[in-house]
């Protein structure tokens, strides 16, 4: 048997279950995936997804790159190039138009830290309530 | 959920309404149905098509699609016809309740199967199995929300419980099921447009007062809420909305009415995308920015019982990829024109986005937010912590409304029944109904990149009744159109006897098979969620 390793526990990110996993990895591959019994909202229960569902995490077609559209084709970037675009692009537009005038959708599938801080970015930054995500959907 | 998936169990009788749970929580289905066979719970079940709780249901109630206002109220009437109310809950929690009984007066047994399509004597048993109950939960899924009237639909739930004082008690409560990892968390957070951090409104000027001297910024923050999801491309289509940043969200597969999306999303002035993957909302943005997988990165979901959770890295990052909160730190550095000094307070000001990490994050947040400010990372191990959690040394809240509610009194709505905003009609003669199956996830971002669960559910079908097909000359494996008022479908057909006459079902994970592209523009007044449940479709044979 393949020996891990190292065991991470963690949270599932399909439905909102909140099943607790243990990651197994060896050489960087999740190669097996099982839950604590004492898990609190899944008791070493997982589903079809949760058990087997994570060859995603090692696709091929990953985004490794920052990429910004020239001439109507999206070529890689800096980081630098790119995050200050996309800043000067967001000034530009509030400016112009003003704050109501961008949008932000946060993500059900991103962390609480990531969600607060982005409609930080929406409200304190940009002065717009306009923040939503695809609770609705 | 007002309750805890741990206390299901302790059900008397539990009613399931709008929710495949074994497809789309396959995990809160194992304790349902334990609870039905094992501690001997009756399960109503509210569906119009058969699914695997079938099996395990004492009463299985198929409504007419949308007319669960109509079926509920009834089920409200005969509670009270037969005395089987909790008076004494009512007395001293509820109030509003003579203009609730006045409201379903009328709503007889006979009347609920007029509309509703359900026998009478149905909706009389399911009253009385549902009003005798010592302890009775009711769980929902999208099958109620997304409606024209999703808000009534609720209510008319909430209604229910309250008749019977099923609230505050294990095996009770209103329960709806999260369909998201991080829906609840995201809500909770302020991600939405009308509340800031745990519900906070931004309409009330003491909360924006609070945050805009928290976070040190000279942006106000507007008093009136802000755009959802489907205003916010439909804002783009007016001209309101100029920019759009998307994280983590694929709209192109998600929202209804998809051509409308995509004629928003190549209007639009400005779109950039934080994703793990081109798809194909992404693959229309300006600029595209690589985050993290759950895998590699350091947080917290909150999962539909409100428990926050940790998430740990396990893998280290692919490529030139960076952690999300890195990417939305950098960005609020640049439109802050940071000067880069760090500050030693607990909540940063806006000019400040130097975090430690994400536990410092979640520092902010408990700071900000009295429900969650007994919540910290240190005592999120090992099994997290359910919110409300006011103080350091609170145990966190299994069940809500234990001896009153949030508000106080908990308030019976009078509701009236409205039909769906689009039933079928000559033209368009069969009801569609969306949802999930078990082995693929949402936009299908995920799930289809793993070769075993694409290997098992390689293709999006369209299912019809097995007599409807035979009329229609339709076989399974047929290639077949659906079209709407909106658009069109093409995919294979499969033949089933666990749909109703007239109906369609198909999923939307499968960009092959665009099911949003039919979908209507309907949405709730009040939640502003679409009425994905019920589109008028046609459909014929390629």
């Amino acid at each position: 048997m393949i020996k891990p390793d190292r065991i991470v526990t963690t949270t599932c990110p399909y439905c909102g279950v909140g099943c607790m996993l243990n990651l197994h990895i060896k050489e960087d591959i999740v190669y097996r995936v099982t839950s604590p019994f004492d898990a609190p909202a899944n008791h070493g229960n997982l589903c079809v997804k949760g058990r087997f569902g994570y060859d995603f995490v090692h696709a091929k077609d990953r985004l490794t790159k920052p990429l910004m559209r020239k001439n109507g084709e999206l070529v890689p970037s800096s980081w630098d190039e790119a995050m200050g675009h996309v800043a000067s692009r967001l000034l530009e537009i509030r400016d112009q138009y003003g704050p109501d005038s961008i949008g932000f959708l946060v993500s059900a599938k991103c962390t609480n830290e990531e969600n607060y801080l982005l409609q930080k970015v929406a409200r304190g930054l940009i002065g717009t309530n306009n923040v939503d995500h695809c609770a609705r959907l | 959920m007002t309750n805890s998936i741990a206390d299901i169990h302790q059900a008397d009788v539990l009613l399931v309404t709008g929710s495949n749970t074994t497809e789309a929580h396959p995990v809160i289905s194992l304790e349902m149905k334990k609870a039905v066979r094992r501690h001997g719970a009756k399960l109503i079940l509210v569906d119009p098509r058969e699914i695997e709780l079938s099996n395990f249901a004492a009463i299985h109630i198929r409504p007419r699609s949308g007319t669960d206002v109509a079926l509920l109220n009834a089920m409200a009437h005969v509670i009270l016809a037969e005395g089987l109310e909790d008076k004494e809950f009512i007395a001293a929690r509820t109030e509003n309740f003579d203009a609730f009984k006045e409201a379903v007066k009328d709503c007889t047994p006979q009347w609920g199967e007029d509309v509703t399509g359900v026998p009478a004597e149905m909706i009389v048993e399911a009253a009385q199995v549902y009003g005798r109950a010592g302890s009775a939960a009711i769980f929902w899924a999208m099958g109620i929300t997304q409606s024209s009237h999703g808000v009534d639909n609720v209510q008319a739930l909430a209604n229910l419980a309250l008749l019977t004082g099923n609230f505050g008690r294990p095996g009770t409560g209103v329960n709806p099921l999260r369909g998201q990892n991080n829906v609840q968390g995201a809500c909770d957070v302020g991600g939405l447009p009308n509340v800031i951090t745990g519900y906070q409104p931004v309409a009330d000027e003491n909360v924006r007062a609070k945050f805009e001297a928290a976070w040190q910024t000279s942006v106000k923050i507007p008093p009136k809420p802000g755009l959802t999801v489907t205003e916010l491309m439909n804002g783009v289509l007016e001209g309101r909305i100029k920019a759009l940043y998307i994280m983590g969200e694929n709209p192109m597969l998600s929202d209804p009415n998809t051509n409308h999306v995509r004629e928003a999303l190549e209007e639009i002035e400005f779109l950039a995308v934080q994703d793990i993957f081109l798809n194909e909302t992404a693959q229309m943005a300006h600029v595209v920015l690589p985050g993290v997988s759950f895998a590699e990165k350091e947080g917290t979901f909150t999962n539909t019982e409100r428990r926050v959770q940790r998430v740990r890295p396990a893998l280290p990052i692919p490529g030139d990829a960076r952690r999300d909160l890195d990417i939305i730190c950098d960005l609020g550095k640049r439109l802050s024109g940071s000067n880069g000094k760090t500050s030693s307070d607990v909540i940063r000001p806006v000019s400040d986005w130097n975090y430690a990490g994400a536990a410092d994050v979640y520092r902010e947040i408990a700071a900000l937010t009295p429900s969650m400010a007994g919540i910290s990372y240190e005592r999120l191990d090992p099994h997290g912590l359910q919110w409300p959690c006011p103080a350091p040394d609170h145990p966190g809240t299994p069940i809500l409304h234990k001896e009153k509610f949030t508000r106080g009194l908990g308030k019976f709505t009078p509701l009236t029944f409205r039909e769906p905003a689009e039933n079928p009609d000559e033209e368009y003669p069969f009801v569609l109904n969306t949802g999930r199956v078990l082995q693929h996830w949402h936009g299908g971002t995920l799930s289809r990149r793993s070769e075993g669960l694409d290997w098992i559910v390689p293709e999006g079908e369209i299912q019809i009744n097995e007599e409807d097909g035979v009329e229609l000359g339709i076989e399974t494996g047929d290639m077949i159109r659906v079209t709407s008022r909106r658009g069109e479908a093409t995919g294979k057909a499969c033949l089933t006897n666990k749909l109703p006459r007239g109906m369609v079902f198909m999923n939307f994970h499968f960009v092959e098979v665009p099911t949003n592209a039919l979908t209507g523009a309907a949405v709730d007044p009040v939640a502003k969620i679409p009425e994905f449940k019920v589109s008028a479709v046609k459909i014929e044979r390629v």
